[in-house]
């Protein structure tokens, strides 16, 4: 096709072309050819164990890459935009590669573009509480960084050694502490971003009221099918000048579930508020020795932080709902040592999990807080339908469940119990009245769960936003959104993807 | 798949009608009317509906029709000793807040708007119900519509009904004024409700545990206070915290009387703020996401959310 220049006139081509603006596709040695030209010989790889590596994110499904291009600057990202779309290419932004939901599978043979290796801090802003920083940098180093500071970044992942700040705004990522802080849809102020056209814009500002639509809100969690962050001002938190953290136990699941939902209806915002069933607390205690009492049928985990008064009234309102939903035991961290113990079994948790089984598949639904009890019953029911093991560690202030489902993957037939079982834990949280997904993000994984939530206008009306970021269709294509979404959408499901 | 559709937000998509409806605007508590410009005098004009649907206290949300006051809302919420963070200005309504995207004056506590809002059910531009979010308080599933909403002045769709998260109602709340330096305080103090500056007094709101308060309110250092002082108007400025001392200065040609919101940037002014350039890409970027949400252009014509206007009345 002539003179392929990104415009608003290819939105037209993509009703013609399925999906994808087809310039004459040409062959993978010259795509690499030119990214190498535009980047650096050494930072584009095409050799087959290294697309296959990052054919693959952490979910369970996996897709191909044409090359995988490793830039240093927003230039650099920009070019490998354009030299992407010259050549008729998709591309798919990456970072450490720790999604659950197959959003960095590179899906149609596209350039995948990993921003790891932009991982400086660029600028620390204690008056403004702002950081300015390149995607790649991990999370947990952002955080270390700026401790000197009195300073942190909110959201916390569990993935939080290893996931990058430029994950963290395309899933729009939570974490434990996000239940009083707010994910990080919160704690990002303004983005520089490469457009799916190539070109380079800063949406948001450090200033309260930037102009115009709220673009960096809409930018965040849309897993990199809207461009790709080159640059991210974070907002930074004050430390608390108080924090306690206290670990309840109870000898039966619902006792704890309605021990939450008690705290939350009591008026409480607690900086976190987690829950571990018995077969998790087990593993993360062999694993970190945290001193949690293996024989509870589950245990919360509760941290309440801000000035002494509010946090010691708390502390007693905690207990008081725990001992009168039936907690057997309310203790309370002696110091900051104690604390980051009981933290590091939480935070070993899927780690721990290893030694269970030798596969598990982590689900991610929410539900309204009032509806804990009884949605974790059916999670377990539905396990023990599909002969799989389960446990449960999860978000439970912010009412987002993680079932982890245990299996054997050699044992034949097993994915398929695994994948039934998933999509009636979906199903159960939507009846209560949930959604589909409370930070892992849509991906592949529930790109045609999406309907279970949303009717068709609904899906419309996503579908008409993405167009006008990316009408050709470019950015991370068939991800979030299933085929047909919008009128005239002749995307199909792709060949070679294992969903 | 749930319905959201009521026959309250059936009607309201009624009213709105088909393309070939014409020109319509949605009409709030004409608070901030101004706000992106006038909206042409052709228009009809529509109300969303009004009422709350469904409290639900225990998990710390409310569905509320966007007609409600917030004032209103905030009334039956405080009867379970909630709120929602949206400012209540007098007759202002939630769809009316949401549209404009502007917050109190306890944004430095409490946050911005734009994290307030659940789930919305909107009527798009020809005339169906849409529903953007979720009921939940956490939710990544799809693209976030609402904030997209948020701000949009009622040019992309209007909004019918929302989930809104809310908040307990502080245990208690002490206003305090003085002449301490405003921009020490915002450091030293631990997340103050607002702190607020008009270029020689301060104002500080703490809320929280009593205890807290007394101890905070000793180490500002400041006298006990009625309440925040009338706000200059009409105008607002957006700047970076950082550069709120040097209005003081009174270089340039300045906001003329203010009340800044120290921490946050936000400063209520009698005077224009300079204008400020806007990227190519994001004018383009606006121009793209109206072609596709109202082609006609049929949704709150003459209403730009990139257009600086005085969102209140001077």
């Amino acid at each position: 096709m002539e003179g392929a220049t990104p415009s608003i006139a290819g939105g037209r081509r993509r009703q013609e072309t399925a999906g994808v603006e087809h310039e004459e596709r040409r062959d993978a040695a010259t795509l690499a050819a030119d990214l190498r030209a535009a980047l650096a010989p050494d930072r584009v790889r095409t050799a087959g164990v290294e697309l296959g590596l990052y054919g693959r994110d952490a979910s369970v499904m996996s897709g191909s890459a044409a090359a995988v291009c490793f830039p240093l600057t927003t230039d650099e990202v920009a070019s490998a935009v354009r030299v992407a779309r010259r050549h008729g290419r998709p591309f798919v932004a990456r970072g450490s590669g720790t999604g659950l939901a197959g959003g960095a599978v590179p899906v149609g043979d596209p350039v995948v573009i990993v921003t790891t290796k932009m991982d400086r801090i660029l600028e620390v802003d204690p008056v403004d509480r702002v950081a300015w920083v390149q995607p790649g940098v991990v999370n947990l180093d952002l955080t270390r960084a700026l401790a000197p500071h009195g300073l942190h970044f909110a959201p916390d992942p569990s993935s939080q050694q290893a996931c990058t700040i430029g994950g963290n705004v395309a899933n729009n990522s939570g974490g434990p502490h996000c239940l009083a802080y707010g994910v990080t849809s919160a704690h990002v102020l303004a983005l520089e971003v490469v457009l799916p056209d190539g070109s380079v814009t800063l949406l948001g500002g450090l200033d309260p009221e930037p102009a115009g639509l709220d673009l960096r809100g809409t930018f965040v969690g849309s897993e990199g099918t809207l461009g790709i962050a080159t640059r991210i001002a974070v907002r930074l938190t004050p430390d608390p000048p108080s924090v306690a953290t206290l670990l309840l136990d109870f000898m039966s699941v619902d006792d704890a579930a309605e021990a939450v939902s008690g705290i939350i209806a009591g008026g409480l915002l607690p900086a976190a508020l987690e829950m571990m069933d018995r077969r998790i607390t087990e593993a993360a205690e062999e694993f970190v020795h945290a001193g949690y009492p293996t024989d509870a049928a589950a245990v919360l985990l509760v941290e309440l932080d801000g000035l002494p008064a509010g946090v010691e009234a708390g502390v007693e309102r905690v207990r008081a709902i725990g001992l009168a939903h039936g907690a057997r035991t309310v203790r309370v961290a002696a110091d900051d040592a104690e604390r980051a113990l009981l933290w590091k079994g939480r935070k070993s948790a899927f780690g721990a999990v290893a030694r269970l089984a030798p596969n598990y598949y982590l689900h991610d639904t929410v539900v309204p807080r009032t509806r804990l009890c009884e949605v974790l019953r059916q999670v377990y029911a539905i396990a023990e339908r599909h002969d799989l093991g389960v446990m449960n560690v999860f978000h439970a202030g912010d009412g987002n469940l993680h079932p982890l489902l245990l299996f054997d993957a050699r044992e034949p037939g097993v994915m398929d119990r695994v994948h039934a079982a998933g999509e009636e834990i979906v199903q159960v949280s939507l009846d209560a009245g949930g959604v589909l997904s409370g930070e892992h993000g849509i991906g592949l994984e529930k790109r045609d769960l999406m309907p279970l939530l949303f009717g068709p206008d609904d899906l419309d009306a996503q579908a008409r936003l993405r167009e006008a970021f990316d009408p050709d269709g470019v950015a991370n294509p068939t991800k979030i959104l299933p085929a047909g979404s919008r009128c005239g959408d002749l995307q199909s499901v792709p060949e070679g993807v294992w969903v | 798949m749930r319905s959201a559709t009521s026959a309250t937000v059936a009607a309201f998509a009624a009213a709105v009608g088909p393309p070939e409806a014409g020109a319509v605007a949605a009409v709030g508590g004409r608070t901030q009317w101004g706000a992106g410009g006038r909206v042409s005098a052709d228009a009809r004009e529509v109300h969303a509906p009004a009422g709350i649907v469904a409290v639900e206290a225990a998990d710390m949300t409310v569905r509320v029709g966007a007609g409600t006051t917030v004032a209103e809302l905030d009334a039956t919420l405080a009867e379970v000793g909630q709120t929602v963070a949206l400012p209540a200005w007098d007759g202002a309504t939630v769809g009316g807040v949401l549209a404009v995207g502007h917050s109190g004056l306890r944004r430095l506590g409490w946050g911005p708007v734009r994290d307030v809002l659940l789930e919305a059910v909107v009527v798009s531009a020809d005339g169906r119900v849409v529903k953007a979010g979720g009921p939940t308080v956490k939710n990544v599933s799809g693209y976030d519509l609402c904030r997209l909403l948020v701000g949009s002045l009622g040019t992309l769709a209007f909004v019918a009904e929302v989930v809104l998260r809310t908040r307990p109602l502080p245990q208690s709340e002490r206003w305090l004024a003085g002449d301490a330096d405003a921009f020490a305080l915002v450091e030293r103090l631990h997340r103050p409700a607002a702190v607020l500056w008009d270029g020689t007094t301060t104002w500080v709101l703490l809320d929280g545990h009593p205890a807290d308060v007394a101890a905070e309110a000793e180490l500002a250092g400041l006298a006990e206070a009625d309440g925040p002082p009338d706000l200059p108007g009409p105008h607002r400025w957006s700047l970076r915290p950082s550069e709120l001392p040097a209005l003081g200065a009174g270089a340039g040609p300045g906001p003329g009387r203010f009340l800044a919101e120290v921490g946050v940037g936000v400063v209520h002014a009698e005077r224009p703020p300079p204008s400020r350039p806007i990227d190519d890409h994001v004018v383009e970027l606006h121009r793209r996401i109206k072609a596709v949400f109202d082609p006609d252009g049929r949704l709150n014509p003459g209403r730009d959310p990139l257009a600086a206007a005085p969102a209140r009345a001077g």
